[in-house]
């Protein structure tokens, strides 16, 4: 019972999180900010998720298989933000100052 | 149980929907390279709907080709296009009776493809029930593995033709294109070393895996072909290997190794690709082995576009 | 608690699909490539929870390989389109 409860809370936070980025995505005045958002919030959303499963998951593998699903995005979503950024930094893309 | 059958409705339905939107807005689109974003979400949607429709054998291959290669592919074709082509006529010139013939023809396919599946049997007779019940015969416990490389092997051996045929094709064009050097690029090194063992690993998870749930040797393929172009991406000199014998070696062998069985069986049982009971699950093991090498590399030298030509040692 | 799980994947597929319109907008060749990003993210979650809500375990395979290739068309819009198209106007 409490294990189901943790995973509600947890996946709530995590589309709560998935929510957050894409209002960012749309909202957010340039690419960097925008890239910021996604990567951050994204993730921080799908670890959530993932947190959330692995308490309802039936054995270790898929914990760790759930656990390898959330480490490979974070790696490839900071390495593509780290490019993308430094290409858009390089291209002269304007950058959003208040 | 209603609210459930209703909500996995919503969900198909908004699939449904997005996927119609995306190949609408793909074709429509004016710049290429929105229309190749706009195709490749659409490739990431499919393969949602392929694991909506109980089908996570071609789910898994639509997720490998479609995020991976196909991706890589277009985006590379565009950046050798030349600059100056003009983003997308509006076909203004087209006669107006040229398009209405085309618009009936289309609404006549699609109205007689309607008719049709509304006229089908809701449950249709098929092979299904005999492949579940010589499952055990086959070696292997997945059925569509068991259909891919065993019931209908013969089709795989000329899939694998095809394939290697396409390769043939690519390769008759020419030499690869003058390949533009950019930059190292620690971030882009790192991602690719960590990255590769991963994917190879994967893929080798994939092809066992194959045997029992979905999986295979194509799903495996297509991981290995986009560790190829993600190697080819970050700067690694793979072209001298690709450009030699051993590369070639590699590429028949999976049509090789389904020939040889194919002639193997024909000499000692007089069948075609009719395995013995007893050793059909390795035989199958290791046809997808080959195969699944052939797939990736065929598929990462693809990618090139032409026959690969070694990098000056500058 | 499968409802619960459906209920999640269809919220995430909105999401989703409320990520489209970036792609339409742009204005930046980045801002669309960023919004495939986000799709790939978003994948990787719904598949993760239909892979609870069904019982599929094959999902969470379809998920790993997502997240495997998630960077690569990414980095074949750095390494190639972006060296050579300016960034287009809308």
């Amino acid at each position: 019972m409490l294990t189901d409860v943790l995973t509600v809370v947890l996946s709530l936070a995590g589309c709560a999180f998935f929510l957050a980025g894409t209002l960012g995505l749309l909202r957010f005045p340039d690419v960097f900010t925008r890239l910021h958002a996604l990567t951050k919030a994204d993730n921080l959303g799908l670890g959530l998720v993932v947190a959330g499963l692995a308490l309802q998951a039936d054995s270790w593998a898929i914990v760790g298989k759930l656990l390898l699903i959330w480490l490979l995005v974070m790696l490839a979503g900071a390495s593509v933000a780290n490019l993308v950024s430094r290409r858009a930094l390089d291209k002269g893309l304007p950058v959003w100052k208040r | 149980m209603e609210t459930m059958t209703g909500l996995t409705g919503l969900f198909d339905v908004f699939l449904s929907a997005g996927l119609l939107w995306l190949a609408w807005q793909a074709l429509a689109s004016t710049d290429l390279f929105r229309a190749i974003v706009l195709f490749i979400s659409f490739g990431l949607l499919m393969a949602l709907a392929w694991a909506r429709l109980g089908a996570p054998d071609i789910a898994l291959a639509e997720a490998a080709i479609g995020a991976g290669l196909t991706g890589a592919l277009l985006l590379s074709a565009l950046a050798r296009l030349p600059r100056d082509v003009p983003a997308g006529d509006a076909g203004c010139r087209t006669a107006f009776v040229v398009r209405v013939l085309a618009w009936l023809a289309t609404m006549g396919l699609a109205s007689t493809l309607a008719w049709v599946v509304f006229h089908l049997q809701p449950v249709a007779p098929g092979p299904g029930n005999a492949v579940i019940e010589q499952l055990e015969a086959s070696g292997v416990g997945n059925p569509v593995t068991a259909v891919l490389l065993n019931f209908r092997g013969y089709d795989t051996l000329l899939e694998m033709a095809v394939l290697l045929l396409a390769l043939l094709g690519v390769w008759s064009l020419g030499v690869e294109a003058e390949q533009q050097v950019t930059g190292a690029d620690p971030v882009l090194d790192g991602l690719a070393r960590l990255l590769l063992p991963l994917l190879i690993l994967v893929a080798a998870y994939l092809l066992w895996v194959g045997a029992h749930a979905p999986g295979g040797a194509f799903q495996a393929g297509s991981v290995l072909g986009a560790a190829g172009v993600l190697l080819l991406l970050a700067g690694w000199r793979l072209r001298a290997a690709m450009s030699s014998a051993w590369m070639r070696a590699v590429l028949v062998a999976g049509p090789a190794a389904f020939v040889a069985m194919a002639v193997t069986t024909l000499l000692i049982e007089g069948r075609l690709l009719e395995f013995p009971q007893a050793q059909a699950g390795m035989l199958i093991f290791v046809l997808e082995a080959c195969a699944t090498l052939s797939i990736g590399a065929t598929l990462a030298a693809l990618y090139l576009g032409g026959i690969p030509q070694a990098e000056d040692d500058a | 608690m499968t409802l619960y799980y459906q209920v999640l994947a269809l919220f995430l597929l909105v999401n989703l699909g409320a990520g489209l319109w970036r792609v339409l907008r742009g204005p930046t060749a980045a801002d669309r490539m960023l919004a495939a990003q986000l799709f790939g993210t978003t994948a990787v979650a719904i598949l993760v929870l239909l892979a609870q809500a069904e019982r599929l375990a094959a999902l969470r395979d379809i998920a790993l390989v997502f997240a495997l290739l998630a960077a690569v068309t990414a980095v074949s819009f750095v390494r190639r389109t972006w060296s050579e198209v300016k960034p287009d106007a809308d």
